[in-house]
């Protein structure tokens, strides 16, 4: 076969990198011999999050910076930062994300605004900078964390689900426009993901979820970074506009 | 003309295939054909390899012609 998992001499960034999917991710690139650049709002969970990953790959491999994504000054000078230090991106894993929920009614435009600077904003404000260091490198892959309740929906979810519906128009309409400088634009979505976003959930609600699931059990980041793994290497070569549900074919 | 308008010049020819005479600071987007908004997203992408250097996206919205872009590179640090 003529693809190779090796990601070794790429530069990739990961933002919301210093804890669940995101941190997997950047664990899962960095395996694979990349450079990463883990973007988060906290910097202490960053640096912890880059040390420990630079000790376990025994290489300096990991490098945190801090960026909030729902602002577009901080995404410009994150990528400015991956320019000077690096001249190339070859992969953005743009997971930054907020989960809010509140029934029709009690929707605030507070959260409105939160909620989509962050999963939808943030999004369109790092695919402008990325995509144009990818574009010089010759190619890369953007890789969008969507969700299933963007897909199906979810009572109570209307505000996420929205933000995280917007992120599948914005990836099937970036792999169109930036195709022409071979730049492949995917979303994973996850299902019912054990994190830090769904520990908050009431048992209930909890037990409920893990019902619906066909592969009976909740799914972990691992199995997320897995498949932003695969987009991100050649073995997606010809893989792009595409929504990948990663949610053990969980029904809501 | 010096050599940053040079580099420009090569970036306008390469891009957009438009004989060298026409390159003036006049030049303006929307007033030449060839200059549509693919081409000047390819044209961004030449300026910044030829320069070295990485533009806001202000700074690419508002390069509305040679006069323009020979600004905002000053303001990058390269010679206007």
């Amino acid at each position: 076969m003529p693809y190779s998992l090796s990601l070794a001499g790429k530069v990739c960034v990961v933002t919301g990198a210093s804890r669940g999917i995101g941190r997997a991710c950047a664990e899962a690139l960095a395996m694979q011999g990349a450079t990463v650049v883990l973007a988060g709002r906290d910097a202490a969970n960053l640096e912890q999050a880059a040390a420990a990953l630079n000790e376990s790959q025994q290489r300096a491999c990991a490098l945190p910076v801090v960026c909030d994504v729902a602002d577009a000054t901080s995404v410009r000078d994150l990528f400015q930062r991956v320019f000077k230090d690096h001249k190339r991106l070859d992969t953005l894993v743009a997971n930054a994300g907020v989960m809010d929920d509140a029934l029709i009614g009690m929707v605030t435009p507070d959260l409105i605004q939160r909620v989509f600077a962050t999963n939808t904003h943030g999004l369109l404000h790092c695919a402008q900078y990325a995509s144009r260091l990818m574009a010089r490198a010759g190619g890369g892959s953007i890789i969008a964390l969507s969700s299933i309740v963007g897909l199906r929906g979810h009572a109570g979810q209307s505000v996420y689900a929205g933000s995280k519906a917007a992120v599948v128009g914005i990836v099937q309409s970036l792999a169109q426009e930036l195709a022409p400088q071979r730049i492949r634009v995917n979303a994973v979505a996850p299902g019912f993901i054990d994190t830090e976003l769904t520990a908050k959930l009431p048992a209930a609600k909890r037990e409920q979820a893990l019902a619906g699931i066909a592969l009976g059990r909740a799914g972990t980041a691992d199995d997320v970074a897995a498949t932003v793994l695969y987009l991100a290497t050649d073995l997606a070569s010809y893989v792009t506009g595409q929504v990948i549900g990663v949610d053990g074919g969980m029904r809501i | 003309m010096d050599d940053t308008f040079d580099k420009i010049s090569r970036a306008f020819i390469e891009v957009m295939k438009i004989a060298p005479d026409r390159i003036t600071d006049a030049l303006a987007y929307g007033e030449c054909p060839e200059w549509d908004s693919l081409a000047h997203m390819a044209l961004v992408a030449e300026l910044e390899n030829a320069f070295g250097v990485m533009l806001d996206t202000e700074d690419i919205i508002a390069m509305s012609s040679v006069a323009e872009i020979r600004r905002i590179l000053a303001k990058q640090g390269v010679a206007a």
